[in-house]
């Protein structure tokens, strides 16, 4: 919905919530279903009611469990039966400086400081601990805003016993417990509140009124960062950029202006904002973000114009150049469809506000009112598209792998039969139980997948280790590399033993490796392991969703028996395991 | 604005805040006689009245208000 799109006007959402909230349901879509503990140190009714319009709008509908008033401590800590029962997927910590217990005061000495410090920041670690060891959930915490005044004045950030200073090390402290624990993730409102405006942000009306720690019209802003971190978490992230260039990446026509007339680089102001922009650009490349082009240009003055000599961005750091006259609606679906991706999972960005128009109703897909060039930037930043939450490796290395991919559909072209094609990739698998270092891995990929996924199941790295642990499951991944490069874990499948018969939880692979004979091969390993463990029988389920018809009839493409198939299109298949299996696939290496 | 204008650009605000077509208030309107008007929606409220005239209240008035003609009092009073 455009109204929750930043920069939204939050008066106007906090006015419209009701209605905003009846829009969204209506609206329909399918929801993924998550279960919210908000644990507050101060009101939190408006915050979970904000939030869950920013989560619906994700695509993401929330059940949320409210502590009493800021008894956000004792409710884990005393086992609350009513948070043991509700079983959260989430526990929001939403705490702020009003939460802080005791600050240093000018008396102390720095070894007294320094023992505060500790029994405040163990205060939350006793909370962190029992959290994880109780609820096995993502937690997510606030760090500390500023003080809304200071005592010391600037001395306040240095002087140890200023607030300021005491706030810097309690929160650094926070991110060091961040930097070493998996599925615990902080959100900084010293950098929203900061970014926001603290003295709007910490209005003591708000507090002293209505015990709130941020003032009401904060609250979207603080609902919108959380959502971007939830949805982060359940791998709801955009996946990549579709620019426009003309007076987007740089200034002017490069078709009347000519190259050598563009505003890029450093010789003039408007040259230097183009410039500044397209460097965060390619800083989005490095966090895995796709790159691709969407103009309305002749190919050859499109090229041209990226290879200006100031310019930060060149051809080869975009997968797709899309430079003709066709609609950008098109272009953009053309380009997700050779990708393998949603259109969906695409943010256009373009100058001009009625193309931004036309691909939002004509694709659904997000295109932000960026503003005027020096606003690019925070507007893209600020919308948190791709929030970070976990960086794997594989997100460095995404651009290479979509370029790697199409040398492939290059090679695949130059060949008549498509098995001489597989032939020459050279492909190389590993298909084994889950082992340590790809646990992250596994678990984003579990919530990444949405087309080749058989039951759409989520997991995180928490579930994924207590799989990997337990006897009662079958947990298999499959890593591909070939002749261009290594794919990484692209498959992934789990079954839990039920007698002699294996329930299958979860089979998803990752569509850049359709069609290369992974299927079988992840196929062959599984009833390999299905022998070794006495399983006679392996059912399949295919619960069908807006987004995974691909894979309707993968079942019977493996070789199972359709059993039965209900008014919701929920089948069921089985296949029998046999001492006489014959491996299915022919043109991997497997474990060589 | 008179009292009638405020009056009209009020009932739009409850309306829009309460996403019901069908409310009205008056001098004598308190919290009791529409129906979902708590603490926490009151705080929606106040925010959307102010932005809706572009006022700001202090704390002092916000914590005597006792019906909605006392907010119309204040809205008044801050204009």
């Amino acid at each position: 919905m455009q109204e929750l799109q930043y920069p939204f006007d939050s008066r106007y959402i906090i006015k419209k919530k009701k209605a905003i909230k009846r829009q969204l349901l209506e609206q329909g879509g399918s929801f993924l279903d998550k279960r919210i503990a908000v644990l507050g140190g101060s009101t939190t009714h408006d915050v979970c009611a904000i939030m869950e319009l920013f989560l619906l709008d994700q695509g993401i509908r929330p059940e949320f469990y409210e502590c009493e008033y800021a008894q956000y401590w004792e409710d884990v800590m005393f086992d609350n039966p009513e948070l043991v029962a509700f079983k959260p997927d989430i526990i929001y910590i939403h705490t702020s400086n009003r939460n802080i217990r005791q600050y240093p005061q000018l008396s102390m000495s720095g070894a007294e400081v320094d023992a505060l410090l500790e029994a405040d920041y163990d205060h939350f670690l006793k909370l962190w601990g029992k959290i994880e060891n109780t609820y096995h959930c993502a937690v997510i915490q606030n760090n500390f805003e500023h003080p809304f005044y200071r005592l010391l004045g600037n001395a306040d950030a240095t002087d140890i016993h200023g607030r300021v200073s005491y706030i810097n090390r309690l929160n650094e402290k926070f991110a060091a417990y961040a930097r070493e624990h998996k599925d615990f993730f902080i959100q900084d409102i010293n950098y929203l509140s900061a970014a926001y405006g603290l003295d709007k942000w910490s209005d003591p009306l708000y507090w002293h009124m209505y015990k709130y720690a941020l003032s009401m019209e904060a609250i979207p802003t603080l609902a919108h960062n959380i959502s971007n971190i939830i949805k982060s978490i359940y791998g709801k992230n955009k996946k990549a950029l579709a620019l426009d260039l003309d007076n987007t990446l740089w200034g002017g026509i490069v078709g009347d202006d000519g190259v050598e007339n563009l505003e890029i680089g450093p010789e003039t102001s408007m040259g230097q904002v183009y410039s500044e922009f397209q460097g965060y650009v390619k800083q989005l490349k490095d966090i895995g973000v796709i790159l691709n082009v969407c103009s309305k240009n002749e190919e050859e003055n499109a090229i041209a114009g990226l290879n200006h000599p100031d310019g930060v961005l060149k051809p080869d750091d975009f997968i797709m150049i899309k430079a003709n006259w066709d609609p950008k609606s098109k272009n953009l679906a053309d380009t997700a469809s050779e990708l393998n991706l949603l259109p969906e999972s695409f943010v256009f960005v373009d100058d001009n506000p009625a193309e931004r128009e036309i691909v939002r109703t004509q694709l659904n897909v997000v295109s932000p009112e960026i503003g005027s060039v020096e606003d690019y930037i925070r507007v893209i930043d600020h919308s948190g598209f791709f929030e970070v939450t976990n960086l794997s490796a594989d997100d460095a290395k995404r651009n290479e792998m979509y370029k790697e991919n199409a040398k492939r559909a290059q090679l695949e072209a130059s060949f008549d039969n498509y098995g001489d094609y597989l032939v020459s990739l050279e492909m190389k698998g590993t298909i084994r139980g889950f082992e340590p270092i790809y646990m992250e891995r596994i678990a984003q990929l579990s919530n990444k997948s949405n087309q080749f996924n058989l039951t759409t199941r989520r997991y995180t790295r928490a579930e994924i280790e207590e799989i990997a642990g337990s006897d009662e499951y079958i947990d298999i991944y499959g890593k591909l590399e070939d002749k261009f490069g290594d794919n990484g874990v692209v498959s992934v499948v789990i079954g839990h033993k039920n007698g002699d018969v294996l329930d299958m939880d979860l089979w998803i692979m990752s569509c850049r490796v359709l069609k290369r004979d992974m299927e079988f091969a992840m196929m062959d390993g599984l009833v390999h392991k299905a022998q070794e463990a006495g399983i006679k029988t392996i059912r399949g389920y295919y619960y069908p969703t807006p987004k995974n018809k691909m894979v309707m009839d993968f079942y019977g493409l493996m070789g199972f028996t359709l059993i039965n198939e209900d008014d919701q299109g929920n089948r069921t298949w089985e296949f029998k395991v046999t001492d006489s299996y014959e491996d299915q696939n022919r043109y991997i290496a497997v474990n060589a | 604005m008179n009292r009638e204008e405020i009056y009209e650009r009020l009932n739009e605000v409850f309306r829009e805040v309460f996403d019901r077509d069908d409310i009205t208030v008056s001098d004598e309107t308190t919290a009791a006689d529409v129906e979902g008007w708590d603490s926490l929606i009151h705080i929606t409220l106040m925010d959307a009245v102010e932005e809706e005239f572009d006022i700001r209240f202090d704390m002092k008035t916000v914590v005597k208000l006792k019906n909605v003609g006392e907010l119309v009092n204040a809205i008044e009073r801050s204009i």
